[in-house]
């Protein structure tokens, strides 16, 4: 069972003319087996989150806290948070030239568990996993999203989220660029983490249609770098038909 | 025929980078750089000479007078097959009658050489394993090196010159791929910190011959190799691959000139380096020369370089002179780039520690060079060597 908690939390990127203030006063828990929909226009500040999560250096937090299990993750490095059980789906994967997807995945596998994983069953949980989300086996000696087309790189993120098994997984928008098979294979493979492990999952999107195959427990809309409604399914069906549009201040 | 003269660019520039269009070539073509076996046709340079301006001249004036080797400071050993015989004599007017040299410190170590070491190949033999030579200096010792090598007529063998300890070297290496032979060599430069090293190399390629030279330079205060590399038949091939590694302090310098005067042969150049540290200088330049009568060549040179801290300078500056139309395909790349945080935060983002991360992005930088040599036992003694740059223990996990 794990809880992690993001209270008041205030984050800025350094830009040109100074700072910019992007998230503005986060507050959300997410805990293990739990479902939550992050949904909100372009640039209201979803992958601001999903990054100061993960800890990119490029994000500054300004105030507020953020702990899994109690523990401080604003005090942890990446990697530490990584290991700690937090994961990031992202929404553009960064392609590593040079590494194999094989050596990548096992390299993450052996920091996550601290050990290197035994061999025999490595190799088959590994094929497993990449049949399960129709990848071909040649991914394995490609390079890390080197070429990947957009749906190949999502499905190399869920393939990770499936081998890596997180406490807490952050999807940034894995369903777009997915055609409708794609979103299925995908969807199927998100369910699969759900139903084998007790992982507790913020999804961020812009559309409904992934969550006719991800069933949220909670939904909460997010605008201008804070949460500004929150309700169960049937507001993703709200926001469905009726738009962002009451949420936005006008200028 | 195509012609494709692409330049890439990496995310930042680092240091001065040119290339052909922006360099300043005096001579009217790359050919027309003299050649002499007379150290005074060749004056002390100053550094603003065109082939000496990126080097740190006055750091190298030990090796731009004629003096005696400090024959108790070196030695060399040879491990060699079946099929590869090594002699010492003495290098005679002409040497091999391969290499001619082409600067100031060539000619002095020609002159100044007391023994020329031959590595010769037997026409048709086709050892089973690499023949090992390997020079070793104590105390900054005086050493002027003569190697010829020759790859006799059909024969297949790998060739490893190995290099560490404390010198002041200047060396000819002068190689003869003889027709239809293939010739890897492998000079690998391992010298301690106080090293300076200055060597030329020349390449004769023969008919249907082909000669892969690798160059791994990764120990010395200053190591500059210029490779220069002309075909006696059509058919020839020249693979020429660098990895170099510059820490702080560090001039690592590697020039290539491929000549292509017979028609129908290939040259393909790829070199890549890393530099580390405050004053790690890289330099690299690629002149490839195609003449009129050179007909169906095909070529094409690539240099990266991989910047990994500030206060680290990359130069690189490749040249193709093209003076036929007839080409099969001519080309080249370069770029220097910073090292992508990005990916050290996708890789960090999975639990990978950042000095593992690190080693990862460093050596997938290499690999795709490293893969190409082909030689197993080298390929894992580069590999632990850059390692062993990156301030790291190897790991299992990071076979990549
Ligand atoms: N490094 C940065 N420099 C300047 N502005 C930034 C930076 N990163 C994010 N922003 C700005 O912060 C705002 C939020 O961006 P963010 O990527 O978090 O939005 P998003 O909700 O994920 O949008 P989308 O739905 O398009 O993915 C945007 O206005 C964006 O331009
Ligand atoms: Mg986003």
């Amino acid at each position: 069972m794990s809880t992690l908690e993001i209270s008041g939390l205030h984050v800025s990127v350094e830009v040109e003319d100074g700072s910019k203030e992007i998230l503005r006063g986060v507050d959300l828990t997410v805990r293990s087996g739990e479902t939550h929909a992050i949904m909100g226009p372009n640039g209201s500040g979803k992958s601001t989150l999903a990054y100061s999560l993960a800890g990119h250096p490029r994000y500054r937090v300004t105030s507020g806290s953020v702990t899994l299990d109690g523990e401080d993750v604003l005090a942890m490095s990446v990697d530490e948070r990584a290991r700690a059980g937090l994961f990031l789906a992202m929404q553009y994967p960064v392609e590593v030239p040079g590494v194999t997807v094989s050596n990548f995945l096992r390299t993450a596998k052996t920091a996550i568990d601290g050990q290197s994983p035994k061999l025999r069953t490595w190799v088959k949980d590994v094929k497993g996993a990449m049949a399960n989300l129709r990848m071909d086996p040649e991914f394995a000696e490609r390079n890390v999203n080197e070429g990947f087309s957009g749906g190949e790189k999502k499905r190399h993120e869920i393939l990770q989220m499936e081998l890596l098994r997180p406490k807490i997984a952050i999807l940034d928008e894995t369903d777009s660029g997915l055609d409708v098979d794609a979103l299925r294979i995908v969807s199927e493979g998100v369910n699969r983490v759900k139903a084998t492990s007790d992982v507790g999952l913020l999804l961020i999107t812009h559309y409904t249609r992934i969550l006719r195959y991800i069933t949220p427990d909670f939904v909460h809309v997010f605008v201008d770098g804070r949460i500004a409604e929150e309700g169960g399914p049937e507001l993703a069906d709200r926001l469905e038909d009726e738009g962002y549009d009451r949420f936005l201040t006008p200028a | 025929m195509s012609l494709l003269a692409d330049k890439t660019q990496g995310p930042v520039l680092v240091g001065a980078h040119t290339d052909s269009g922006a360099a300043f070539v005096p001579d009217q073509s790359r050919a027309e750089r003299k050649r002499s076996y007379a150290v005074a046709d060749f004056t002390v340079p100053n550094g603003r000479e065109e082939d000496w301006r990126f080097t740190p001249v006055d750091r190298l004036r030990p090796l731009f007078e004629v003096g005696p080797d400090d024959r108790d400071g070196v030695t060399v050993t040879a491990d060699t097959p079946d099929g590869v015989t090594v002699s010492h004599g003495t290098p005679g007017s002409v040497g091999l009658g391969v290499g001619i040299p082409a600067d100031r410190a060539s000619a002095v170590a020609w002159e100044s050489a007391s023994v020329m070491t031959s590595l010769a190949v037997a026409p048709g033999a086709a050892p089973a394993e690499p023949a090992v030579l390997r020079v070793t200096g104590h105390d900054k010792a005086r050493l002027n090196g003569h190697l010829a090598i020759s790859a006799g007529a059909h024969s297949r063998s790998v060739v490893v010159v190995a290099h560490a300890g404390s010198v002041r070297c200047g060396a000819n290496v002068e190689i003869d791929v003889e027709d239809g032979a293939e010739l890897t060599l492998v000079s690998v430069q391992e010298w301690d910190d106080d090293s300076l090293h200055v060597a030329q190399h020349d390449a004769r390629i023969g008919r249907d011959a082909s000669l892969r030279h690798i160059v791994v330079t990764l120990g010395g205060a200053i190591v500059r190799i210029s490779t220069n590399v002309l075909y006696s038949g059509t058919g020839g091939s020249f693979e020429g691959l660098g990895v170099y590694f510059a820490d702080a302090g560090q001039h690592l310098e590697h020039r290539l000139f491929v000549d292509h005067e017979p028609p129908n042969c290939r040259s393909d150049v790829a070199y890549k380096g890393a530099l580390q540290g405050d004053g790690a200088h890289t330099v690299w330049v690629g002149d490839v020369l195609i003449r009129a009568s050179a007909g169906g060549t095909n070529t094409y040179e690539l240099n990266r370089n991989l910047v990994l801290t500030d206060g680290a300078r990359a130069d690189s500056v490749p040249n193709l002179e093209i003076e036929t139309g007839q080409i099969e395909g001519a080309g080249h790349a370069s770029a220097t780039g910073r090292f992508d945080d990005e990916q050290l935060f996708y890789l960090q983002a999975r639990g990978i520690p950042e000095d593992t991360a690190r080693r990862l992005v460093v050596r997938g930088f290499f690999a795709s060079i490293v893969q190409r040599i082909g030689v197993p036992e080298i390929v894992e003694r580069i590999m632990a060597a850059i390692d062993r740059e990156l301030g790291a223990t190897p790991q299992t996990e990071a076979d990549g």
